[in-house]
């Protein structure tokens, strides 16, 4: 579905990805896991199209996509990205949902039933007319993901979607994903909650100082690590949530 | 008071000109400004920050400066002259437009500039085009824009030089508020000034409450 080959990123002088090679096929759920500032960020943003690398390429249904304004564009619309902050549009929850529907041109009756439909599927039904002043972080946040499920994406992409939430509403997000996932939606989420990517992720990429440190299962990685780097990361993580 | 109450007749015409030609030339430097401010903020270009200084010299463009300036362009002999603009409303309309654009187009890139980066990344993650993506951010900054049109506004309604020297503060033709009051109280009709002098700040606060009204609307 989307697959990262050789992805460098340079920002501000420094190199944050340092040719990065990973992919996530259809249909799976991939996390990507590693230390605050190992470029789990930059390496979402290079995928959703939204920033280009400073070299490799990124490929999606396995044409390249890292150049081109159109082809970008296109493959764009086949996804949709949450990001760490919902950053709602500044007018009412209907018309944050419908965004995407409408900037496709869909037409107004059926955008009043597909945004009902995600509101309904994110637990917000009757927020129609809500400011996101008067939203919870939690709300605002589900907002963000209806207003990126409405569009039916193939790819969706979770950049710590939940970082900021309290535990109970970053739960009922998990769930969320985790029905968006069975759905069949190809799901690219960086977290730093291992026990997230434990139970959401089919696969886990763990980057380190903008290279991929290991890749593998969940088993793999949490139960049999193949290098030291991630198996300290992995047990250095886990050790508060277990101990 | 009586003036205003009584709705005197010339005090009536002088306002209603004010205001005729206050709107023709916000209306016209709006579809310049925001545009210009667009164009801009969204394009990074050679001399870009060149412009932008001197868009920003030109907030603090004294009005007789401006004035001259158009009084040059529209005399006979001037540039512009065969167009017969001097000494008329439509030539105080030019003169106004000149002196509002700058402070308008550059508090139109504040405006755009107090967007941020990720109103725009969402509207790219979205779908939406480069074009709808410019569209949403100018949707977001609506209400500081308005601010800037209202600044423009209230900057062509109070304005001196330009009408005195353009318009000529012709009675029954070019003499609006500001010039009127200039002359009356050189006159020494204070009265007739004052009448003009409270309906002027009248109408900025008027002007005022509504956007405040708009701005409340859409922001909470």
């Amino acid at each position: 579905m989307i697959e990262a080959r050789g992805v460098r990123a340079i920002r501000g002088g420094r190199e944050v990805l340092k040719g990065v090679s990973l992919e996530a096929k259809a249909g799976e759920a991939l996390a990507i896991i590693g230390p605050t500032g190992s470029g789990k960020t930059t390496l979402l943003r290079i995928l959703n199209l939204l920033d280009p690398p400073s070299g490799g390429r990124v490929l999606f249904d396995g044409a390249d996509v890292s150049v081109g304004e159109r082809a970008r564009f296109l493959a764009r619309r086949r996804m949709a990205m949450v990001f760490q902050k919902p950053s709602l549009f500044n007018t009412t929850v209907e018309k944050n949902v419908s965004y995407g529907l409408r900037v496709r041109g869909v037409s107004g009756t059926e955008i009043a039933g597909k945004v009902a439909g995600a509101l309904r599927e994110v637990g917000l039904a009757g927020y129609e007319n809500r400011r996101p002043s008067s939203l919870s972080g939690g709300e605002a946040q589900r907002v963000a993901l209806a207003r990126a499920l409405v569009t039916e994406p193939d790819l969706l992409l979770l950049d710590e979607a939940t970082a900021n939430l309290d535990p109970r509403t970053a739960e009922a997000i998990e769930d969320l994903i985790s029905r968006v996932r069975d759905g069949g939606i190809t799901v690219v989420m960086a977290t730093h909650d291992l026990d997230q990517a434990r139970e959401l992720a089919d696969r886990v990429a763990v980057l380190m100082g903008g290279e991929v440190a290991g890749m593998g299962t969940v088993e793999e990685i949490f139960d049999r690590p193949g290098s030291e780097e991630v198996a300290r990361f992995v047990r250095r993580r886990q050790r508060p949530l277990h101990g | 008071m009586e003036l205003i109450l009584t709705l005197d007749p010339a005090v009536v015409e002088i306002t209603v000109r004010s205001l005729l030609i206050a709107v023709a030339s916000t209306a016209i430097a709006t579809t310049i400004a925001v545009p210009a401010g667009g164009l801009l903020h969204f394009h990074n270009f050679w001399g870009k920050r060149a412009i932008i200084n001197i868009i920003q010299t030109l907030y603090s463009l004294p009005t007789v400066t401006v004035g001259l300036l158009v009084f040059l362009l529209l005399s006979r002999s001037g540039p512009l002259g065969g167009f017969g603009l001097l000494f008329t409303p439509g030539g105080m309309v030019v003169g106004q437009t000149i002196l509002i654009v700058p402070i308008m187009t550059g508090l139109t890139i504040a405006a755009l500039s107090g967007i941020t980066d990720q109103v725009r990344d969402s509207a790219i993650s979205l779908g939406a085009s480069k074009r709808q993506a410019i569209f949403t951010i100018m949707v977001e900054a609506r209400a500081a824009m308005m601010a800037a049109v209202l600044l423009g506004f209230g900057r062509a309604l109070s304005e001196v030089g330009v009408a005195m020297m353009i318009g000529g503060n012709i009675q029954g033709y070019t003499r609006v508020l500001t010039t009127a009051i200039a002359l009356e109280t050189s006159r020494g009709d204070i009265e007739f000034s004052m009448a003009l002098g409270i309906i002027l700040v009248s109408i900025s606060l008027i002007v005022n409450l509504l956007v405040n009204r708009v701005q409340g609307r859409w922001w909470t």
